[in-house]
């Protein structure tokens, strides 16, 4: 047996991911646990915006004096206190704000005084850019390496493949960002090394600038995606069923492509959804590396500050994205699953 | 004197660290069924596959020839290997449910091969399949193939793989095992289905299985295997009137012990009443049950699955807290939840469970295994626990040399051993032995129930068993019950039970137990009032494009 | 513990990896020529027989504050990890072992805890709280403790279902004892395994935020700060910044070959022979 062995734990957090039960179920029931699965995560979402508000109420001391930092007089704070509303109680703050994040109202910037709405609205429109940009990349290539490792498994294919994605998951994105910048940009000045791109950009200048996050960010989630892409497949080729395939003479692309993939499916929209989070997080950083205006940067600066109103809706936005992906990735699983599509 | 078909010589099939297969030579003629028989690690499936010129991982065939036709399948290319599988030689698994693919509708699958190897049109290969289908006695064959794999019953998935295998009109078919994992009034259906299948076809066979009652009923002639080795070869009369190697001789006289019936015990050990109990509320897995062990007696609970006599014994021993019914024990009331029960009693009750594998934790050795309950029930230390040990040791037939052991090191009857050496160290009135025997081989089997039966007598001890095997019962048992969808059917004393007159589930529960003898499937057929016997015209000439 | 499987070079290549940094941030006063913030030369010079690495963005010898930084990051990723392992081994066997509504409701907190993205959570905890070493290593470590308890509670729930546990129970050994005596010894390799992986990723993960700015802050630097403080220099090709990254990769690297050399041990000691 070739090839690096991987964490039991790769299984079990595939397996755990989802709340869904692994049985057979009755026609009408199969629609019934997709709708259950939405509620479900809608809940989910909700209770999410209830620890993300109580994590930004954590300060110890006061949010207006550690604002004004070296201003704060006892007018200064009095009168920000008034100005923000923080003399009423905690309870009744939550449900004013998530009652107006609801309608798209996230209020004002701490430190700005900007329409936080206003500012989030484009800057989550070029973040998915990104992460899509980057996920139309790493998905296919992550599968197709994963393939070929398992077709060659034990081979210098595989091990090489391995070595590869092991050094992939073990580089922080700030060193293969700026590991990149110095072979693209400044040893050779064939990409720009920051990426801000703006609106009135011509659509093939937007793509040329945004080349090299996008493939460091693609760099941060190969490798997890096809370790685990490797994982869930060895598992299906374990199969007995694979056996049957191969003792009816059938050639191996036949065993892979007929066989295995089918009941791959489920699980490989697992590690996808998995790695969204890695995406997620990775996209952060790397908005920061090359200067891009998406939602990272935006929260990364406003942390910074201490904006607290920024930060609460950008840390919601973000949460309600993963959580809206994973239910879609749950969803889409669940219709991938042949026992749960045909009913007994 | 007919054809050879398949003509195995000098077969050597090794693995890391030593040979499974070790030069084994036989031959097939056109139109036999041969069967292979042995125990685990025998090398039966991995000559089956062999024929298939197939080996498992970790496997190699290292030496002989497997000439199938004149063509020895080992030389071929890989291409030329693959040409003749799943068309000359096909393969029926052991577990038709794992081994169908689940994404796929059952019809695609049985004519997938037929249709790769260009011997049939879809069109041709699909009725050919729905006859199949009805020759192997599916319900409803027309549509039966449409039906996804976990849309169907172990039988009937059986059937299907048996089907996929005669769809490309082969010249061998390499049966593995095929009823062992189904039960025995499941088995009977299928056996009989495969018998009629292969005569009507007329298509030779490997028939490989562990149990040679079933083989007897199937094959022609017999090879019997051990560790690797050719034991004997002969003619199924021959192997069982007139065995000539004494491996061969136990093997045929294998469940013929019966325990001699006795009075009754004076006073009761357990007594179950109106027991009501199951894992999800509102949903009962056993309704009204109540039987009486006697001290010093076995109750034998007999049952397929689904019978609930598993979810009995969770029941006696507190895991599974019964929803109505009472439980007495030792003349006390016996609380339905483990946590009510003194430490007296959880004493007094043992179990001896069905895989010794996962009974026994790795990482401890034998002697840490034994010593445990001897210092938690009675508080021994030093060198009276050590004696105790070794005392144990002895009981149970096992050498000293096996207290520094790990589990990994034993065989499954040494292990099952220790399962039942640690339930004797809290010397307990009760042991409930739930199906002890079923994950072991047969012979190893007989080992083990000849030592419950000693420690009976020279102990005293008390046996609620579980198990599925009506041979066993006979064995082993002073009161019987049967047990059918949570409910006791039957219930008495042992003789009393197996005589006549039966109610309708315990005669088809008799009648389905092979015999060991040949002939005893053909009789049992014929005994039927249904119309089994229709022969169905099939389109037996090939089809090629 | 007995029969560990053979050594690769693979497995050697990440244990002496692993080693070396631990000596290193053990014996960082020994190691570093110079202290922490002393300023020896001018802005990025080149390498020198006083500066081995060069200098940093202010002047400061690079390899002395690798050296330190060692240190930094060892304690903080080190700290968050145990404790981390120490709440969700706890949590996650307790609640594998207890099952019904105690399980359900610790599993469904700690879903909870693991719907917000890891950097999201912790930028927005830090967007409020004091970043001092203590918060980073608490907030670190309740981050990762929602992923042990996962892992454990699949690993003990598991073992709890094999029958020797049956077997304890019914003999009426309290829950403590066989957590210790029968599940404990049987997940040690697996739980090992995530203990190296937590630890690979608390040594990503503090990175990442001191770079952010919001880890570790000056004048103390760990590894990741030490990449922000040096970044602007790329732009005019001093490459600085890109030591203590391949650092960072570097040490991450050997963590991950030990884990995947003790994960070889878990399938070795399932596959007992099965014979007769």
């Amino acid at each position: 047996m070739g090839g690096p062995p991987l964490a039991d734990g790769i299984d079990t957090e595939i397996q755990a991911m989802s709340p869904l039960p692994a049985q057979k179920t009755s026609g009408n029931s199969l629609w019934s646990l997709l709708v259950k699965r939405l509620l479900l995560g809608l809940l989910l979402l909700w209770a999410v915006s209830l620890v993300i508000f109580a994590g930004t109420q954590i300060l110890p001391g006061d949010v207006a004096t550690s604002m004004l930092g070296q201003q704060a007089t006892p007018e200064a704070v009095a009168s920000i206190r008034k100005e923000l509303g923080l003399e009423q109680p905690a309870p009744i703050r939550y449900v004013k704000w998530l009652g107006a994040a609801v309608t798209g109202d996230f209020g004002r910037s701490y430190s700005n005084r900007q329409d936080i709405a206003k500012s989030i609205a484009p800057r989550l429109k070029n973040t998915l850019l990104l992460a899509a940009m980057a996920a139309v990349i790493a998905v296919p290539l992550s599968i197709l390496l994963g393939i070929l490792s398992v077709l060659y498994n034990g081979t210098w294919v595989d091990r090489t493949i391995g070595l590869v994605t092991l050094s992939a998951i073990s580089l922080p994105e700030f060193f293969a960002g700026y590991l990149l910048i110095a072979y693209f940009s400044v040893a050779h000045f064939w990409l720009p090394s920051s990426a801000t791109v703006s609106d009135a950009m011509p659509i093939g200048q937007r793509l040329v600038v945004m080349l090299l996050p996008c493939l460091t960010l693609v760099l941060a989630v190969l490798g997890h995606m096809m370790r685990m892409t490797r994982a869930a497949l060895l598992n299906v080729m374990a199969s007995p069923y694979i056996e049957t395939a191969l003792l009816k003479g059938l050639p191996w692309w036949r065993i892979v492509w007929k066989h295995a993939l089918p009941n791959a499916l489920s699980p490989i929209i697992n590690v996808v959804a998995l790695n969204l989070a890695y995406l997620i997080v990775g996209v952060v950083v790397v908005e920061v590396i090359f200067v891009y205006p998406g939602m990272g940067q935006y929260l990364v600066d406003h942390v910074a500050k201490r904006d607290v109103p920024v930060v609460q809706a950008a840390g919601l936005v973000f949460a309600a994205v993963y959580i809206l992906l994973n239910i879609v990735a749950d969803m889409v699983s669940v219709l991938a699953n042949p026992r749960l599509r045909h009913p007994r | 004197m007919a054809d050879i078909l398949l003509k195995v010589t000098d077969l050597e099939i090794k693995a890391a660290d030593a040979t499974i297969v070790d030069k084994v030579s036989f031959d097939l003629q056109k139109g036999r069924v041969l069967g292979l028989i042995g125990e685990s690690g025998a090398g039966k499936s991995t000559i089956g596959l062999a024929s298939l010129g197939h080996s498992r991982d970790g496997l190699q065939i290292t030496g002989g020839r497997a000439e199938l036709n004149g063509r020895d399948i080992l030389q071929l290319s890989k291409s030329d290997a693959r040409s003749l599988r799943g068309a000359a030689v096909t393969y029926v698994a052991q577990s038709a449910a794992a081994a169908f693919n689940p994404a796929h509708r059952l019809i695609d699958q049985v004519i997938e091969a037929t249709l790769w190897h260009g011997l049939m049109s879809r069109a041709m290969a699909t009725e050919r399949a729905k006859e199949l289908f009805a020759l192997l006695g599916l319900p409803d064959p027309e549509n039966f193939g449409d039906r996804y794999p976990h849309q169907g019953s172990g039988g009937q998935l059986q059937r299907a793989m048996t089907a996929m295998a005669l769809c490309p009109h082969p010249e061998l078919i390499v049966f593995d095992e095929p009823t062992t994992a189904l039960d025995v009034t499941t088995q009977i259906e299928v056996l009989a289905a495969i018998k009629q299948a292969i005569a009507t076809t007329g298509t030779s066979a490997l028939y490989i299985s562990h149990d040679l009652a079933v083989v007897a009923q199937v094959a022609d002639e017999i090879l019997v295997l051990r560790n690797g080795q050719m034991v004997e070869r002969g003619s199924v009369d021959d192997i069982f009137n007139a065995p000539k190697e004494d491996y061969t001789r136990r093997l045929v006289s294998m469940r013929q012990s019966e325990k001699p019936a006795r009075e009754q015990a004076r006073d009761s050990l357990l007594s179950v009443k109106g027991i009501e109990a199951g894992y999800i509320p509102g949903i009962p897995v056993l309704q009204d049950v109540s039987l009486d062990l006697g001290r010093g007696e076995t109750l034998a609970v007999v049952g397929e699955s689904g019978s609930g006599k598993s979810t009995l014994a969770r029941v006696v021993t507190g895991l599974l807290p019964s929803s109505s019914g009472s439980l007495r024990f030792d003349g006390k009331d016996l609380p339905r939840e483990l946590a009510a029960r003194t430490p007296e009693t959880l004493r007094n009750i043992q179990i001896v469970n069905q895989i010794p594998d996962l009974a026994l934790n790795p990482r401890q050795t034998v002697e840490a295994i034994l010593s445990r309950p001897l210092a938690f029930y009675f508080g021994m230390k030093g060198a009276e626990l050590k004696r105790r040990v070794v005392a144990l040791l002895d009981q149970i037939e096992l050498p000293h040399s096996m207290l520094g052991r790990y589990p990994a090191e034993l065989s499954g009857g040494q292990k099952q051993r220790i399962c039942i050496a640690r339930a004797l160290a809290a010397d307990p009135k009760l042991i409930i032995c739930d199906e002890p025997t079923s994950a072991l081989d047969p012979l190893v089997a007989e080992g083990i129930l000849d030592l419950l039966m000693r420690l009976q007598t020279e102990v005293g001890t008390s046996y609620l068993f579980i198990t599925h095997d009506l041979a066993i019962v006979r064995a082993i048992a002073d009161t019987v019950a049967v047990m059918l969808g949570g409910k006791v059917v039957r219930y008495g004393r042992k003789a009393d039970v197996l005589a006549p007159p039966f109610d309708p589930y315990t005669e088809k529960l008799i009648a389905s137990v092979p015999e060991m003898r040949p002939g005893w499937l053909d009789e049992a057929i014929a005994r039927r009032p249904s119309p089994r016997g229709k022969q169905l015209k099939l389109s037996m000439t090939r089809c090629k494009e | 513990m007995r029969n560990l499987p053979p050594l690769t070079p693979m497995a050697l290549i990440g244990l002496v990896g692993v080693a070396a940094f631990i000596v290193l941030a053990a014996f960082a006063p020994w190691f570093a020529p110079h202290p922490v913030s002393e300023v020896v030369g001018g802005v990025w010079d080149a390498p020198s027989a006083d500066a081995l690495l060069g200098t940093d963005n202010i002047g400061r010898d690079l390899f002395s504050r690798l050296v330190w930084g060692a240190r930094i990051t060892f304690v903080i990723a080190a700290l968050s990890t145990a404790i981390a392992f120490l709440i969700g081994v706890s949590l996650g066997f307790y609640a594998a072992v207890r099952r019904g509504w105690i399980d359900q409701i610790l599993s469904r907190l700690n879903d909870l805890m693991m719907a917000i993205p890891t950097l999201i959570f912790a930028l927005v905890v830090l967007a409020v709280l004091p970043k001092n070493m203590l918060v980073l290593v608490l907030v670190m470590a309740t981050l990762e403790a929602t992923r042990v308890f996962r892992v454990s509670r699949a690993i003990a729930a598991d073992l709890v279902g094999l029958d020797y546990v049956e077997v304890a129970r019914l003999r009426g050994e309290s829950w403590s004892w066989i957590i210790v005596r029968e599940i404990l010894p049987n997940a040690l390799s697996p739980l090992l395994a995530e203990l190296g992986l937590r630890f690979a990723f608390a040594i990503l993960f503090l990175s990442t935020l001191s770079f952010l700015g919001l880890g570790v802050q000056p004048p103390i630097a760990d590894w990741g700060s030490l990449v922000k403080e040096n970044k602007d220099g790329l732009l005019f090709g001093i490459f600085a910044a890109l030591i203590p990254g391949a650092a960072i990769a570097a040490l991450v690297i050997c963590v991950n070959l030990v884990v995947d050399w003790i994960l070889r041990k878990t399938t070795s000691l399932k596959g007992a022979r099965r014979n007769g």
